[in-house]
């Protein structure tokens, strides 16, 4: 069976690595702009969006968060771009088992860029804004595709919480802590 | 919850191998904010003068600046201080990059070395874990070098590494604490970290920085981004195009090097060669640095490019560098860009300053030349010209043979060699600090920033207020006009009637208490940036930055929690002037070592200088002898200097004596 296909505004960061100056403001304004209170705190551990950098080699990649995923991938390749060695978790935005990336640090709980939606919205994503280097550029393009389910940051929360722990453990501590609330 | 700062320093005791977490007393920030000012109520409280830069006793004191790590553009510089090989004097250097916030991250303020470690070790700080980890298989090793080694044999590529090469190791008075893409290079700092038997200090941090007053903080920095732009596509007109913009002297994106090259000095800063630059040799430049320059960086959080990646006989990158370390090496050895940029590679792995080093090595071989020093001192010396520059930093970052003189820098070295080998020391402010310039007549101006400047190294003195009269009126009306930066608007009517020539030029324009104002601006701004971790690029240092002195006391205090406006921040940094001051002048600085090279200018004005310093000091509320008086002691707070100046029989006195 196919599934019905859809037209959707799809939002995207275009990335060119080549502009990136390797300052880190991406990071710096991403955990600051999701901070509670907004803007009360900066900390690159809990970005959304991250520059693997190896300054030696001259790699300077901003990578934003993708989904989470409870499993690492099965094998790992290595690409070599114009000499450069990358290995395919440096282009990858999954938060999964293999690295800290995208992980909460206090939590472990997943991080996913949301594209800093708001209320009345941004007209662009913080580190687009905070990047004068033009590394970073924000469009919206029509596409047509199948209609895909959205996860709720909510949900991949739980659902990292209970790869980690198991749904049992999950339900009693959540039971328990809102009984005491 | 402490705002801006962590509240908290590492203290570190490497003869024991002790470390602690120290919470620091929040009314030490109200008094100095951060950076170089608590580092210098450290040392005047814990360091007396009696301790000398290679004595166990003395302090390695690696400070973040009070902003370091917040959203604001370029907050992130690390104040280096200590007592200094070069002037025995208390120093500091400053270096960007990405090891402050780091260290921010990892809970930290600054980290306080103290006591020399009986082996090579270096330091990791990773959040609350912290250790001391054997460095004796990193000795000898390059700076990038052993920090690349150190990341990896810690398993973190990300971690921020700040270490010294040889040249630190082995003492060099002018050894470099470099971090990759910035360093901590002036007055030697490099070399007591090498006496601790430090190698380098790595750290990596994942905790937060929070901010007082978050909406307010960002719509500042907000507004910097979006000045920031609009500079970027309108330079400032009627400037040398390095001065145009904002940010260091950008000389890894500008190929133009007509004015650095015709006007600063070659070889031992003897020869201006005033039709250096033509268009063979811009072409020939340029292509080396397109072919060796791979990215432009920046450092944390700031959109300004002032560094560049450098390959040297690699596809990639070997080192990072900046500003007129570009020509620094070229000059000293009258060549060209290609040597400049390979020999500085050398340099930066061996860990030496940029300025002082190629000096040091041109001072070596017009002694060569001049017969006073021989063949015989230098066996083995090639007979090339670049293979001599090259052969001598290998020598002075070992201290082999006469490098091992040469490593003290040229006036330690000059009287060592003596058979009047002190003539040829001839570049030094305040005996030691290197400046390749000569000029015609006397600029008052920095004549007073040449005497009185502590944080040596002039470009890191001067500032928002032009170093010439622009060629016509009309060009100097048009900058005034956007001119919001000046503490009032007599700064702007100083520099409207500057003139290039006739009555109103220097040595006699601006007038002295004219002068006296300007100086000061411009140094404060500098003392502000050392104490919130600002980079100078986007505030004390070029024209009208994005940051000044009447939108900075609302950004430190909506970052820190403070309550500081414009008249408190102008007495607090009043005070860290002070401080910095007292300790040296505990060490011994006097009105007789605040001298410019005797040869800077051709024409000089004995009775003029004199008025000069006369009532630049009365101006700060010093003494004749350019010491604090009680009056102005009593005033910032500082009380217990007057009591410490009493107790050794140091004068406070208005009029003070004449010893």
């Amino acid at each position: 069976m196919t599934k019905a296909k859809k037209k959707r505004i799809v939002k995207a960061i275009v990335i060119d690595a080549d502009k990136c100056n390797g300052c880190r403001g991406c990071e710096v304004i991403c955990s600051a702009f999701h901070s509670a209170p907004q803007y009360g705190s900066t900390n690159p551990a809990r970005s959304r969006i991250r520059i693997v950098r190896d300054p030696l080699a001259d790699i300077y990649l901003p990578v934003y968060a993708g989904e989470y995923t409870a499993a690492e991938c099965t094998g790992r390749s290595e690409y070599t771009i114009d000499g450069k060695k990358y290995e395919a978790c440096a282009f990858c935005r999954a938060s999964c088992p293999s690295r800290d990336a995208f992980k909460e640090p206090d939590s472990d709980l997943p991080l996913k860029c949301d594209m800093c939606s708001s209320d009345p919205s941004l007209k662009e994503p913080m580190c687009v804004q905070w990047c004068l280097a033009g590394a970073l550029t924000y469009v919206e393009r029509e596409e047509e595709g199948e209609e895909a389910e959205t996860v709720e940051e909510l949900d991949a929360g739980l659902a990292a919480l209970a790869d980690k722990y198991g749904w049992q453990k999950v339900v009693d501590a959540v039971g328990r802590i809102s009984k005491k609330g | 919850m402490r705002y801006a700062e962590t509240g908290f320093n590492l203290e570190v005791d490497l003869t024991r191998g002790n470390i602690e977490r120290v919470a620091t007393d929040r009314r030490l920030t109200e008094l100095h904010l951060g950076g170089l000012g608590t580092n210098a109520r450290i040392f005047w409280d814990r360091v007396p003068p009696e301790v000398g830069p290679f004595s166990p006793e003395n302090l390695l004191i690696f400070g973040t600046g009070l902003l370091v790590g917040t959203p604001a553009p370029s907050c992130n510089r690390t104040v280096v201080s200590s007592i200094s090989p070069q002037t025995g004097l208390f120093g500091y250097s400053m270096m960007g990059a990405f090891w402050g916030p780091e260290l921010k991250h990892a809970g930290y303020d600054k980290v306080i070395i103290r006591g020399r470690s009986p082996k090579l070790v270096y330091l990791w700080i990773h959040d609350d874990h912290v250790e001391i980890r054997d460095a004796s298989h990193y000795r000898g090793l390059g700076t990038l070098e052993s920090a690349e080694l150190i990341r990896q044999e810690l398993g973190e590529p990300n971690a921020a590494v700040a270490s010294i090469g040889l040249a630190g190791e082995n003492r060099v008075y002018f050894a470099s604490i470099e971090q990759g893409r910035s360093s901590a290079s002036r007055l030697g700092l490099g070399a007591v970290m090498g006496d601790k038997n430090l190698k380098a200090i790595a750290v990596r941090g994942s905790k937060d920085i929070n901010i007082a007053r978050p909406e307010e903080f960002i719509k500042a920095s907000k507004e910097a981004l979006s000045y920031i732009e609009l500079r970027e596509k309108n330079p400032i007109k009627g400037v040398m195009p390095i001065l145009a913009g904002l940010g260091s002297p950008q000389e890894m994106a500008v190929h133009d090097e007509k004015w650095h090259t015709e006007n600063f000095v070659w070889g031992n800063a003897r020869v201006r060669r005033k039709d250096f630059w033509t268009e063979e040799i811009q072409k020939d430049w340029t292509s080396t640095m397109e072919r060796m320059r791979k990215r432009l960086l920046s450092c944390h959080n700031c959109p300004m490019k002032c560094g560049a990646a450098i390959a040297v006989d690699t596809r990639f990158c070997s080192y990072m560098m900046k500003c007129f370390s570009k020509l620094t090496y070229t000059m000293a050895a009258f060549s060209d860009l290609n040597f400049g940029l390979r020999i500085a590679q050398k340099a930066t792995e061996h860990g030496v300053d940029a300025f002082s080093a190629p000096q040091t090595m041109a001072f070596a071989i017009e002694l060569l030349e001049a017969g006073i020093l021989t063949a015989q001192d230098m066996p083995g010396l090639p007979p090339d010209n670049e293979g001599r520059f090259f052969w001598l930093l290998d020598r002075i970052v070992r201290r082999e043979g006469i490098g091992d003189v040469l490593a003290n820098g040229t006036y330690w070295a000059a009287k060592q060699i003596g058979k009047g080998a002190e003539e040829y020391a001839h570049n030094n402010i305040k005996k030691t600090e290197q400046l390749p310039l000569k000029l015609g007549m006397l600029n008052p101006i920095y004549f007073l920033m040449y005497c009185t400047g502590e944080k040596a190294n002039i470009t890191q003195i001067e500032g928002n207020f032009p170093q010439m009269p622009f060629s016509t009126k009309e060009e100097q009306e048009a900058f005034v006009k956007d001119w919001v930066h000046v503490p009032d608007e007599r700064f702007k009517q100083w520099f409207l009637e500057w003139e290039l020539r006739g009555e109103k030029s220097i040595p006699n324009y601006p007038p002295i208490d004219a002068t006296c104002e300007i100086v000061n601006w411009q140094e404060m701004l500098h003392y502000i940036d050392d104490s919130t971790g600002m980079c100078a690029g986007l505030s004390s240092f070029p024209y009208k930055p994005p940051f000044h002195l009447h939108n900075l006391p609302s950004l430190i205090s909506a970052g820190a929690g403070l309550d500081l406006d414009e008249p408190g921040l102008v007495h607090l940094t009043r005070r860290n002037r002070n401080l910095v001051r007292a300790n040296n002048i505990r060490r011994g600085l006097r009105r007789e070592d605040e001298k410019p090279p005797e040869d800077h200018w051709k024409k000089r004005f004995p009775e003029l200088e004199a008025r000069l310093l006369d009532e630049y000091y009365k101006f700060k509320g010093w003494n004749r002898q350019g010491i604090p008086t009680r009056k102005t002691l009593y005033e910032l707070g500082l009380d217990y200097v007057a009591e410490d100046f009493a107790a050794r029989g140091i004068s406070t006195e208005e009029e003070g004596s004449a010893q």
